[in-house]
């Protein structure tokens, strides 16, 4: 495919659905799926052939629209409604053009005015509802590898990497080091081989964006890659997915086999001289595997384990070659940086922390699911606006953000803007999105000793402080939460949680104290209380 | 080759683009603790007792890893390291099942000596004892997973001295155990040469020579500054 063809393939597949009566997107990913999507969907195409609809109205897959907890989800493009909990016997009046028919859906139609829908900003999931994520001209329709069209025949790749960098987009896995800077390391390496390396191991607790975004548009992340490739000069990429994303890897797989066909991919990118592949390489279920070391091992071939830095991967990395590590998300920023510029992406966000961020709202909270919402947003307004709450009349007692290597944010904090640094300022992190409510009835000793034994059974076992202390935190936890702990144990754990942070090898020990330091910090009642009862049950 | 000088614990001492700080302490008197370094085979990092603390920097950082740069200001035993130190060893103490009075390497013992070493003589915390089997199906040799600290040594000199890589790893954290090829009794392993290196940089009791009893057990790791002398230099001397 050239760009002229591109182009051509764009406007053919805009009118070619202009002309249709309606589109009606069926959800797709996991979640809905999980529910009963692969039912309607067929009802729904049953019931367009059954009307003799097959030229008017189309049926298709759709990305994650973010309700997860109203799934399956079904939009009708015609009208732009949204219906939650639809079942198989629903679909005839969805196919129907007829408003009679329609009115026996009203009460499924979603509010899509409301506070969940009004105070996101998509721009990651911006194609989630208005494309079928396995149709490569749907993305193409919605401007798909323009941006990586624009790069490769209108920009010199320090003029994409200014790009990034004026974007003040940083990386979405959880550290936020800066995409641009780190672009430009690898850049600068002399080495003829480099690779491109997407990080799609999440394995929080509770979080879902990356898979939901490789579900919903796998072609945005692989232009993202493309870009990426472009700018650093890398000719091959991987994307190291995990294991349990059965669903992420078919898409991923039919995506990269699509976009090899059409030449966005492979040997002539679009015609021009540059070439990227992308290859898939799966994980087998270690959340160690994150890591970018670890990852790293795991692509060639080794024991999943990570090694001390330096050397970084933009300096020595996959096969000791220079290797840029970006996560999913971050990927799935680049096009639309490229596309409508740096600055405009500088005008999302916070001076420190520019662009929206996805989360993955679980717990005690009315909309279950996945929202985006730009950074410097309160954590009040994610919760309590776009999150619709606490259920059942229940009270706010503290949030976790970043999983096992975050913390909890209690309640005097909730109009903390979320971004990088007011969220180190209170002893948690951004993380890579996952976000977990709890209300009154949480025991947070018993939040901390969920963690703790979290990161003791993903622990490698490489080195001793995290793999034999988190072994010992989490005796220490599980003992106070059956009101068995003593003083001498409070202090053993404090000692502990010192020893992990300094002298683990990598981030998962260095960190797996954090959900142990932050509730100590905010609710150590909680732990003197449980040390108060034991004692009295000892006398 | 470009000469570093660095100080290390306060003394001025010099080595070579490439070494590690570890390497230059050793070699200019300053002992820093550890477990999971031998000299011969490559380093991994992972016993966490030579971390240093080094100016400037933030974190603590593995002297067998980190390479020495003109003017750096190396501290090997302040206060907090050392405590670092004695509750690392805990830890390990309190991992597997070191009963130092029935160990044929009782008094020859790394472990055992490091203990010493830096002070910790009792545990604080609650001792896992997990129940571990003992491989005796070697005709010369016996493992005994109580007394691993899973440093790894065997591994590596097996991999690349010996060129066999019989020993590798199974199943991750506290729940890792050293295998002979892909997890069969050591006596049926068809990769193992009997070479025996793996048992004499074994710095605890978990590698040991049959029909040793209690504190007989002599480890002899002159054989592997040989090989490598040899290897690197070309030169055949003991």
């Amino acid at each position: 495919m050239t760009i002229e063809e591109l182009s051509d393939i764009q406007e053919q597949e805009q009118a070619r659905q202009q002309k249709l009566a309606n589109r009606i997107y069926c959800c797709t990913a996991a979640g809905c799926v999980s529910c009963g999507a692969d039912r309607v969907r067929q009802s729904l195409h049953a019931e367009v052939k059954k009307a003799g609809l097959q030229e008017q109205v189309e049926v298709c897959g759709s990305g994650c629209m973010g309700l997860c907890s109203q799934g399956p989800l079904v939009r009708s493009a015609a009208d732009d409604a949204l219906y939650g909990h639809v079942s198989p016997e629903e679909a005839a009046a969805l196919v129907s053009g007829n408003p009679v028919d329609r009115q026996l859906l009203a009460g499924k139609r979603i509010d899509t005015t409301a506070p969940f829908f009004a105070l996101q900003h998509k721009i990651v999931l911006a194609n989630s509802g208005v494309m079928d994520p396995e149709i490569l001209n749907d993305y193409i329709a919605v401007g798909g590898y323009q941006a990586l069209a624009h790069a490769v025949t209108e920009l010199s790749p320090p003029e994409v990497i200014e790009e990034i960098k004026q974007s003040g987009l940083r990386g979405r896995g959880g550290a936020g080091y800066p995409t641009g800077l780190k672009w430009e390391l690898v850049a600068k390496q002399s080495s003829q081989i480099k690779y491109v390396v997407c990080n799609a191991d999440e394995g929080d607790p509770g979080a879902f964006m990356d898979r939901s975004v490789l579900e919903g548009d796998p072609h945005r992340v692989l232009e993202g890659m493309a870009l990426a490739g472009y700018a650093v000069g890398a000719q091959q990429g991987y994307i190291y997915v995990r294991g349990e994303y059965g669903l992420a890897i078919q898409r991923l797989q039919t995506a990269i086999k699509q976009a090899e066909r059409a030449d966005l991919l492979g040997n002539r990118v679009l015609g021009t001289g540059f070439q990227f592949r992308v290859d898939l390489r799966i994980g087998a279920g270690a959340f160690v595997c994150g890591e970018e070391t670890a990852l790293i091992a795991s692509i060639e071939g080794k024991r999943g384990q990570p090694r001390q830095r330096p050397p970084y991967p933009p300096e020595s990395g996959l096969w000791e070659r220079p290797t840029l590590i970006n996560n999913v998300e971050t990927f799935a920023n680049i096009p639309p940086i490229i596309a409508k510029g740096g600055e405009w992406f500088a005008s999302i966000g916070t001076a420190g922390s520019k662009g929206t961020k996805v989360f993955a709202l679980a717990g005690k909270i009315v909309n279950t699911g996945l929202i985006e919402a730009p950074m410097g947003a309160s954590l009040r307004t994610i919760i309590f606006d776009i999150g619709g709450g606490i259920p059942d009349g229940g009270r706010f007692k503290a949030a976790q953000t970043g999983g096992p290597s975050g913390g909890c944010i209690p309640e005097q904090f909730l109009d903390v803007p979320v971004d990088y640094e007011s969220l180190a300022k209170i002893g948690s992190i951004m993380g890579s999105g996952g976000l977990i409510v709890m209300d009154e009835s949480s025991d947070m000793v018993d939040v901390a000793r969920f963690f703790m034994e979290f990161c003791m059974d993903e622990s490698c076992g490489k080195c001793i402080p995290c793999r034999v202390g988190t072994v010992q935190m989490h005796d220490i936890l599980a003992r106070m939460t059956r009101g068995e702990g003593t003083p001498a144990d409070l202090d053993m754990l404090e000692q502990l949680c010192t020893l992990l942070r300094e002298t683990s090898l990598c981030g998962l020990g260095q960190t797996a104290p954090n959900p142990v330091l932050s509730t100590l910090r905010f609710f150590r009642h909680e732990y003197d209380a449980k040390l108060a009862a034991s004692r009295g049950g000892a006398q | 080759m470009s000469v570093k000088t660095l100080t290390i614990d306060g003394k001025m001492v010099t080595g070579i683009a490439g070494e590690t700080i570890f390497n230059v302490a050793w070699n200019s008197g300053v002992r820093i603790p550890r477990l999971c370094h031998v000299g011969g085979v490559s380093d991994v990092g992972a016993c966490r007792l030579c971390l240093v603390e080094i100016e400037g920097q933030k974190k603590l950082m593995a002297s067998c890893m980190t390479n020495v740069e003109e003017g750096m200001v190396v501290r090997t035993n302040t206060e907090r390291l050392q405590s670092h130190r004695r509750l690392i060893l805990e830890l390990l103490f309190a991992e597997r099942n070191h009963i130092c009075a029935v160990c044929v390497m009782n008094g020859q013992c790394e472990l055992q000596d490091m203990a010493e070493e830096l002070g910790m003589d009792h545990v604080r915390m609650r001792y896992l004892f997990p129940k571990l089997e003992v491989d005796t199906s070697h005709e010369r040799f016996g493992l005994d997973h109580n007394r691993c600290i899973l440093c790894t040594r065997c591994v590596r000199v097996c991999d690349e001295v010996e060129g066999a890589h019989t020993w590798d790893l199974k199943g991750r954290g506290v729940n890792s155990l050293i295998i002979a090829d892909l997890g069969e009794p050591w006596g049926q392993s068809d990769t193992c040469t009997s070479c025996g290196k793996c048992v004499q940089v074994c710095p605890t009791g978990a590698l040991f020579s049959k029909g040793r009893t209690v504190g007989e057990m002599r480890k002899d790791r002159r054989f592997l500054k040989y090989i490598v002398t040899a290897r690197e230099k070309h030169q055949w001397i003991r």
